[in-house]
């Protein structure tokens, strides 16, 4: 199913999302959903789904759309339904001789409204079958309305609604393993990625999710410079810095098999994440050296968990 | 059909597209972000090797390509987020301060 | 072509007979039988609908709004709770323009839970933009199924219409209806040919953009101007049916109006029960009449002034609580509809019926006795009063 990568031939392709959109300098939104269309084959059209989000309200701003293809928003909780509706007009108008042509169906949605208020849709949409893939680029937070918790935050991060002070110490809560639920769902296609390096890693899942028959997701961290409060320019950088700590470990499960898609040279400690980052600024204050140790041992376990499932 | 480039705020009602639609890709192009700039990312052709590391990591599409070649900016996009030169591993991009290159 | 169907059948029919692209499907008391009879059709193939069984109504709409939207002709059914559940994207549907049709099975709303029918569930749905029309009957909720694709999909209209009719009370029970003959169904609807739509190879096409100040007003404006629309259209569409079928609908119904002087206004099957209390007084020599409205969105306003215009004293029934501790929605706007009017009659509401509360023969007989005594006294009496509640005191 994979195809030879080749960066040049892939930036060369005509861009599906187009600049003059509104997202904030350095946002990851823009530099995924990028990513994940340009995996589409040139001759194939897609229609894009959107939940109520940053990335909505900032690349369709009337009369502004950013898309070069059909594109629909519909509200913030019922993106993967909306999607559904679509490629369930899709079969009818092909079975009826009113459409032609191959059309792939593509939703995206932040963490807010995947982890949270959309699971309920995407989960049905999933069991139901859609031919579709499902993209929730995660920043870990609800960006759109200012940096609130959601339950894709990680443990300690400060936002507006688990703020630091005298007694609160940022999110008290673990975040919420999204891929193993999508994976529990038994459809034909899962991964967690992130735009490093070339993109090879990025490209790939997305190019298989396009091109595996039945509902497949993606699960894309998307750092957000305003809400993890780092420079924009360090985008890269802390990406990078997720997964070689093991705080965001890149695998795919195809027809239910694990299997690890990138394995750090060398596993960083996890310091080394969420040092640049000003909402885990409190975990560096004297007196507060468990939450680091607390956070260390929970990535570890995960870690080692997942070697386990894909027998790395 | 109604094109985007004749909605503007002086549009009636009347001449709008029904619900807020757009028949046409693309249009956000003709919206300027450059303006947004605090920062400039200045391109430094004669030092670029086009190994286009940095395209793929602008948010806002504004490194251009054509025929294997990176282009400069389309500073009507660049918001001036800087990413492009801290992925560039040759120093073919620097940042300026200010929203105009040079 | 006669028929004994229950109401929920009747709607069904009607849509195996539509064979829409898309049906949205999803199990609430009393409208669960039309997405299983629809379930018999499919797998029968006597229709080649993609049929969705969705995990929610809020599902339910968001499929049938996004396959409208991607040039599909979508269909679903509800009640209560579950259109409760679809509200948002109620709205989303209307000011998006996609005209899908819903069949809503009125129930009243929790809390608490009850499964018997009243309004409440349609009526808060009054100003989504959804146009709405009522059915008395069985044959009227077929009839009016059949109404709503070539009213909301008229390019001047692009308007999602909602038929209703009474729970378990015109949904569960047998009537024999006449139905068309499906070649002649599929005529009068028409093909469904957007203009453009997601799936349009030509060009494509952004739905349900971040609408910000400058523009919001003015598409709120055309979706304004479009239910204004819709009023001549549903018209058009009545007299083609009636071409086709013998069957005459407009606006509303009036029943023995010509020379009423006591009058009620009402919705839905309760006006079977009142047309025989209007037959009775009319035989003692009291000039009753009743109003039927048909049509709640968009409102027949002059049109409803005009027909009530001669008459002294009228009672609105409403079969929905509004909460507004000024009578109920139906009441609202009747009164405001009058308020043009040179010379008004008295006016009162009654809310009745709520939960599925049984309203007979003598209560409509006691309505009109009071309109009789405000007739003559020129005293309404409590303007706003409910009926069929066990009370210290009786009132009407």
């Amino acid at each position: 199913m994979s195809t030879v990568y080749n960066l040049k031939q892939e930036v060369e392709k005509p861009e599906r999302l187009t600049g003059g959109h509104r997202l904030c300098a350095g946002c990851g939104a823009g530099i995924v959903v990028s990513g994940v269309l340009r995996a589409l084959d040139k001759e194939d059209r897609a229609v894009v789904v959107n939940a109520t989000s940053c990335l909505e309200v900032s690349t369709f701003m009337y009369p502004y759309t950013a898309y070069m293809d059909s594109y629909i928003h519909s509200a913030f909780e019922n993106s993967a339904a909306t999607c559904s509706g679509v490629e369930a007009a899709y079969n009818a108008l092909k079975r009826r001789g009113k459409v032609e042509g191959t059309v792939k169906f593509i939703t995206f949605a932040g963490d807010g409204g995947t982890y949270d208020i959309g699971l309920q849709s995407l989960s049905g949409a999933m069991e139901r079958g859609h031919d579709m893939v499902y993209v929730c680029y995660d920043n870990e937070a609800y960006m759109n309305t200012g940096i609130q918790r959601s339950s894709a935050t990680p443990p300690f991060a400060r936002t507006t609604t688990t703020p630091v002070g005298s007694v609160g110490q940022g999110k008290k809560q673990n975040k919420k393993d999204l891929t193993e639920i999508l994976v529990a769902h038994h459809i034909p296609y899962v991964a967690q990625t992130a735009p490093i390096g070339n993109f090879k890693d990025l490209h790939t899942r997305a190019y298989n999710a396009i091109y595996t028959e039945g509902p497949c997701f993606l699960n894309v961290l998307s750092p957000c410079p305003r809400g993890w409060d780092y420079p924009a320019a360090r985008l890269a950088e802390i990406i990078k810095l997720a997964v070689d700590t093991c705080v965001w470990p890149l695998f795919e499960v195809e027809e239910g098999v694990w299997r690890l898609s990138y394995t750090p040279k060398k596993k960083l400690p996890v310091v080394d994440f969420l040092r640049p980052q000003g909402r885990f600024r409190h975990m560096f204050q004297k007196g507060n050296e468990w939450m680091i140790e607390e956070a260390q041992a929970s990535v570890d376990q995960k870690w080692e968990r997942l070697l386990e499932r894909t027998g790395a | 059909m109604i094109c985007a480039k004749d909605i503007n705020e002086r549009t009636p009602w009347q001449d709008l597209t029904p619900g807020g639609e757009i028949y046409e890709p693309g249009t956000a192009r003709a919206f300027n972000t450059g303006a947004w700039r605090t920062h400039t990312p200045v391109f430094h052709p004669e030092t670029c090797k086009h190994c286009m590391l940095c395209v793929p990591f602008c948010p806002d599409n504004a490194i251009p390509v054509k025929d294997g070649k990176r282009l400069d900016f389309n500073y009507m996009h660049c918001k001036g987020c800087g990413i492009c030169e801290n992925v560039c591993p040759f120093p073919a991009i620097t940042m300026v301060s200010g929203g105009v290159a040079r | 072509m006669s028929n004994r169907l229950t109401g929920n059948e009747a709607v069904a029919y009607a849509m195996k007979q539509v064979n829409p692209d898309v049906m949205g499907a999803f199990p609430i008391t009393p409208s669960t039988e039309i997405p299983e009879y629809f379930a018999s059709y499919v797998a029968n193939g006597e229709v080649n609908t993609e049929y969705v069984t969705v995990e929610s109504e809020h599902s339910s709409m968001s499929v049938c709004l996004a396959a409208q939207a991607a040039g599909a002709r979508s269909v679903c059914a509800t009640s209560s709770c579950g259109l409760a559940l679809m509200y948002e994207l109620l709205y989303v549907a209307a000011s998006c323009r996609l005209p899908v049709t819903l069949a809503c099975v009125n129930r009243a709303l929790s809390g608490p839970i009850n499964i018997n029918n009243d309004h409440s569930d349609s009526m808060g749905a009054r100003d989504t933009g959804w146009i709405q029309i009522y059915a008395e009957n069985n044959q009227e909720a077929y009839d009016n199924f059949l109404m709503a694709m070539p009213i909301g999909e008229t390019p001047s209209v692009r308007l999602p219409v909602m038929t209703c009719m009474d729970g378990f009370i015109t949904s569960h029970a047998v009537e024999n209806i006449d139905l068309l003959e499906t070649d002649v169904v599929r005529k009068f609807i028409g093909e469904y040919n957007p203009e453009n739509y997601l799936l349009k190879k030509e060009n494509p096409l952004a739905v349900g953009p971040y609408d910000v100040s400058p523009y919001y007003m003015e598409h709120k404006v055309q979706e304004a101007e479009a239910m204004k629309a819709a009023k001549a259209r549903i018209l058009e569409v009545a007299a083609e049916f009636a071409n086709i079928s013998g069957r005459r609908y407009g606006l509303f119904e009036e029943y023995r109006m010509e020379d009423a002087q006591l009058a009620l206004v009402l919705i839905g099957s309760s006006a079977g029960t009142a047309k025989a209390a209007v037959d009775k007084l009319r035989e003692d020599g009291i000039k009753a009449g009743l109003v039927k409205i048909r049509v709640f969105r968009p409102f027949p306003g002059e049109e409803l002034a005009l027909a009530l215009a001669n008459t002294r004293a009228v009672a609105v029934m409403d079969k929905s609580e509004g909460f507004s501790a000024n009578g109920g929605p139906l009441f609202a706007e009747t009164r405001s509809a009058l308020y043009d009017l040179k010379e008004r009659p008295y006016l009162i509401d009654i809310v009745y019926g709520l939960g599925g509360r049984d309203i007979k023969v003598e209560d409509f007989e006691k309505v009109f006795g009071r309109l009789a005594d405000i007739a003559v006294t020129g005293e309404t009496g409590p303007v706003y009063t409910h009926m069929g509640q066990r009370s210290k005191e009786e009132i009407a």
